[in-house]
């Protein structure tokens, strides 16, 4: 068993690897969607990219940019293909966060910003958006652990993480306990890391706020 | 790249055929889970500190794992133990078990969200404990949980394309058998998109109104 301790840890790297590349389009494509969707022309564009997205299943949408995108003539790695699809299937989720957070702040922080003949996007950048963010930061929290957790669908299309290794471990060891318990053990350790962080963006971005007490 | 149209129709019989297997593991899963669930709600809720932390910390590792991996450790480790489910029975198990994790959590939320004091008035009104639960408790509580439950009965159902994983032919099995043959990845992917669009789409909607519902008579 020992001398696949490093073969884990290289698997290790690569889900965590894919875990934060993930949530890093995710987060980039929610606040394109969600601060796009203001905009009324392409409101209809980014709610059907929504619901396609939230509506069919992530092994799915993988499969489908693994599977399909090469017969369109779009070759990507398999990490590529996978984190692409794990940075669209949540983006869908977190676009919908960005859009609730904004829509959440007082109308009254709107007008007096316009009051103060702050053009749209100033306001949004110096008034909403700073308060938004606030309530941004917990969902977008599970969003991360829930992102983690979904990187192990890249070991079906043959990306080398966590679960690729613990199936390796299964096929020539011949033993799921003594694969899958020390998988399991560093997917669970690496999502105690991942909470901890949230929480402490928790703290950090109700710093300064009287009402909030964490 | 080509659209085959006549393929499409051809293999659409195959994928709603799996698309009745997917249904089964969702409904199964979610049968489970509502049971396995209040189960661990009432573990979790227990006043002895020996019964409610572990339990917690249970929940905790199942909550922190990929269902991926639960799935095939269930998948070969019960047959080890002389537990033999078949494909769909293990798939079905995992889906519940995992889910249940979140559906503790939800009931503990719908419990906590009726106010101290409809327990008191029971109390006062000399109700029984089991005339609380059943009379004041739960009815609030269930309407409250109703949305969250259906938020999670929707993610089980697009979590069902794991079980192909393990040899169960839902909707996705099916189609990677079909589409390994005629290597028409394109039709068959799009087609089980376009199935799960149709289902997912107005169990969304359901939820929402519930949602909605909520809002104005709570």
């Amino acid at each position: 068993m020992a001398q696949w301790i490093p073969r884990l840890i290289d698997g290790l790297i690569i889900t965590m690897q894919a875990t934060l590349l993930g949530f890093a389009l995710a987060v980039a494509v929610s606040f394109v969607v969600g601060l796009g969707s203001r905009i009324r022309v392409l409101r209809p564009v980014f709610r059907i990219y929504v619901e396609v997205f939230r509506g069919t299943s992530a092994l799915v949408q993988l499969f489908y940019f693994f599977y399909v995108l090469p017969l369109l003539g779009v070759h990507l790695t398999p990490l590529v293909a996978g984190v692409t699809a794990l940075g669209l299937n949540f983006g869908a989720y977190g676009s919908e966060v960005v859009r609730g957070a904004i829509e959440a702040v007082p109308r009254g922080q709107h007008e007096a910003a316009l009051a103060l003949n702050m053009p749209r996007w100033l306001a949004m950048y110096r008034v909403i958006l700073p308060q938004a963010i606030r309530t941004m930061v917990p969902p977008f929290g599970n969003i991360l652990v829930d992102l983690m957790k979904a990187t192990a669908l890249l070991s079906m299309i043959s990306v080398g993480d966590l679960a690729f290794v613990g199936k390796q471990v299964l096929q020539s060891e011949g033993s799921a306990v003594g694969a899958y318990i020390p998988v399991m053990l560093m997917y669970f350790l690496f999502a105690v890391v991942l909470g901890r962080a949230v929480r402490g963006a928790e703290r950090l971005a109700s710093r300064g706020l009287g009402e909030v007490t964490a | 790249m080509r659209v085959d149209l006549d393929y499409a129709v051809r293999v659409l019989p195959t994928l709603l055929r799996g698309a009745v297997t997917t249904l089964q593991a969702t409904l199964g899963g979610m049968a489970l889970a509502l049971v396995l669930g209040l189960a661990f709600v009432l573990l979790l809720r227990s006043q002895n500190k020996w019964v409610s932390r572990p339990t917690r910390a249970v929940l905790e590792f199942v909550r922190g794992t990929p269902l991926l991996i639960q799935l095939f450790f269930l998948f070969y480790v019960l047959p080890e133990w002389g537990i033999r489910l078949g494909a769909l029975g293990t798939g079905i198990f995992a889906l519940g078990l995992h889910y249940s994790t979140y559906i503790a959590e939800v009931y503990r939320a719908g419990i906590e969200s009726v106010p101290k004091g409809q327990w008191e008035a029971s109390t006062a009104l000399s109700f029984s404990r089991v005339d609380t639960w059943r009379r004041v408790v739960l009815p609030q509580a269930v309407i409250t949980v109703l949305p969250m439950l259906g938020n999670y009965l929707v993610a089980m159902f697009k979590d069902t394309p794991l079980l192909a994983t393990i040899t169960v032919i839902e909707m996705l099995g099916a189609g990677l058998s079909a589409a390994a043959s005629s290597y028409r990845y394109f039709e068959v992917f799009t087609l089980i998109g376009l199935i799960f669009l149709a289902m997912s789409l107005p169990a969304g909607a359901l939820v929402r109104w519930l949602e909605a519902f909520n809002k104005r008579y709570a």
